[in-house]
């Protein structure tokens, strides 16, 4: 597969989008934090923190060489006659890679910030009980191995991309913005966290009933949801141009269907719990929002308005049922609900490009070239999903599995009952909050 | 369980590699596809079963 090559003002559209990206991540940041404890704030944001500094760190140093870009150096497997590209063989630390706006070094750049954005969903899972060091080093793991290698299968020239061009399957695998290398296997990876650590202590009564624990801050919930809002818009355009082949001018058609998605998958939660509650849940709406946004990213520049509609449609009632389902049937304690919003979401998000998408021939290959539906192109997304499913899934879970025999990842019982802020870091989100039982003694 | 259900994951992904890569025939590479998919719910539905057990053990 050639590498693809960007006009000067492709490249600095390109890195312009890329820059929003991070506020993608403070809205997840926001998200975990406000569905979490209120003793357990400071510790989200601070674990956000290190989870993005270690995700960048260790991107940088050894995940691009494995994820890699189109056309770049890489090891492949002959399979009945076929080349399978298996993964990239790059240069540590970005060594002989020119930093100059060519698309390798955008693409490193976007991959940088959204391994984080990835890193950042299993702390929604995993909030109130996950050690400080271990997510540290389950990130590490995720940025350095996990994610660079669906990365390059999916964005890198890697097997599944070339499932077109070698075996006829529509365009191959087609995920513009990252609906499975970052929301469904940060989401799946936020499963594997879930499971490893167990419910929260007071969360399933004997008999298997969960009991509610709310989220302490709704409006960091809210205003998280609008920060991603942003961020998804650079993350969705940026990769449409980088891994898709989509022209410049199709950032409008992209901020468009991002939007639309977020919005009826968000209006489509608050109307399932007002009908079923009786008052709309402003939690299970931002999940179904973000699930509208990691449903969205996966073609977000081949479909069109409406069904960019009917994708947020789908993905509001997904994602509100499966919280529902997590929590109830599968005993699983998600606080962030980031398992139904990214995992549930990508996953839908990359099959609904089987379904609905209208996808021109590369364009960065022939550009202006004819589009069409393309036979078999179900086909390439089913093979994806059975990728994340059958392949991340048990490597995310056995990689953090082994972590958790060297190194328990969950925080003890008194961690637990003190909160994480004071057990791990010795001070608390909100300090002045904290009724001192001196302050009523008579002086 | 648990572990059944893992490597009931990885065979349903290994039948859906093995039918894109030795199936020719349309119809035929779907359904094996289809089949691979389904040994993997299989798959996934025992790792469920197999973890709320744990979870009490937590508690």
């Amino acid at each position: 597969m050639p590498a693809p090559t960007l006009t000067d003002t492709a490249a600095a559209l390109c890195a312009v989008l890329i820059f929003l990206v991070p506020c993608a991540a403070a809205g997840l940041a926001l998200i975990n934090t406000g569905l979490g404890r209120s003793r357990s704030a400071a510790h989200l944001m601070m674990s956000s923190l290190c989870v993005l500094s270690i995700a960048a760190l260790v991107y940088i140093v050894c995940g691009f060489a494995w994820q890699g870009f189109i056309g770049g150096p890489s090891h492949s497997v002959s399979l009945a006659g076929k080349s399978w590209n298996w993964i990239a063989a790059e240069p540590f630390f970005l060594r002989h890679q020119p930093l100059e706006g060519s698309p390798a070094s955008l693409a490193a750049l976007l991959g940088m910030f959204s391994v984080g954005l990835a890193a950042l969903i299993p702390l929604g899972s995993g909030a109130d009980r996950w050690r400080l060091g271990a997510c540290c080093i389950s990130t590490a793991l995720l940025a350095g191995w996990t994610y660079p290698l669906f990365a390059h299968w999916a964005w890198g020239g890697g097997w599944l991309e070339q499932l077109g061009t070698n075996y006829g399957l529509g365009q191959g695998f087609v995920d513009a913005g990252g609906a499975s290398t970052v929301q469904a296997v940060g989401g799946l990876t936020a499963l594997s966290i879930a499971w490893i650590l167990g419910a929260r202590h007071g969360k399933y009564t004997h008999d298997g009933m969960p009991s509610a624990i709310p989220g302490h801050n709704g409006v960091l919930v809210l205003f998280g949801c609008l920060l991603a809002l942003v961020g998804w818009l650079g993350l969705n355009s940026a990769g449409a141009i980088l891994f898709s082949g989509a022209q410049p001018g199709s950032v409008v058609q992209v901020a468009i269907n991002t939007t639309l998605s977020a919005a009826v998958a968000g209006l489509m939660a608050a109307a399932i719990t007002q009908a079923r509650y009786g008052k709309p849940d402003a939690s299970l709406t931002a999940n179904g929002w973000i699930g509208g946004l990691a449903a969205s990213s996966a073609g977000c520049a081949f479909v069109k308005p409406e069904a960019a509609a009917a994708i947020g449609l789908a993905a509001g009632v997904l994602v509100t049922v499966s919280v529902e389902w997590f929590e109830l049937r599968m005993s699983v304690d998600d606080p962030g609900g980031s398992i139904s919003a990214h995992a549930m979401g990508g996953l839908w998000g990359v099959l609904s490009v089987g379904l609905f998408a209208d996808i021109p021939v590369r364009a960065l290959e022939a550009p202006g070239g004819p589009s069409g539906g393309h036979p078999g192109q179900w086909l390439a997304q089913l093979v994806g999903i059975a990728t994340l499913i059958g392949f991340v899934l048990p490597l995310t879970y056995g990689l953090n599995w082994v972590l958790d025999r060297v190194y328990p990842q969950r925080v003890d019982a008194e961690g637990e009952r003190q909160g994480m802020d004071l057990y791990e870091l010795g001070a608390g989100a909100y300090p002045e909050f904290i009724t001192h039982s001196d302050e009523f003694i008579e002086r | 369980m648990k572990i059944l259900g893992f490597l009931l994951l990885l065979a349903g992904w290994a039948i859906v590699i093995a039918a894109v890569a030795l199936l020719v025939m349309e119809v035929p590479r779907a359904a094996f596809v289809l089949a691979g998919v389904g040994v993997e719910i299989v798959g996934l539905v025992l790792v469920i079963r197999a973890h709320p057990v744990q979870r009490g053990e937590h508690e």
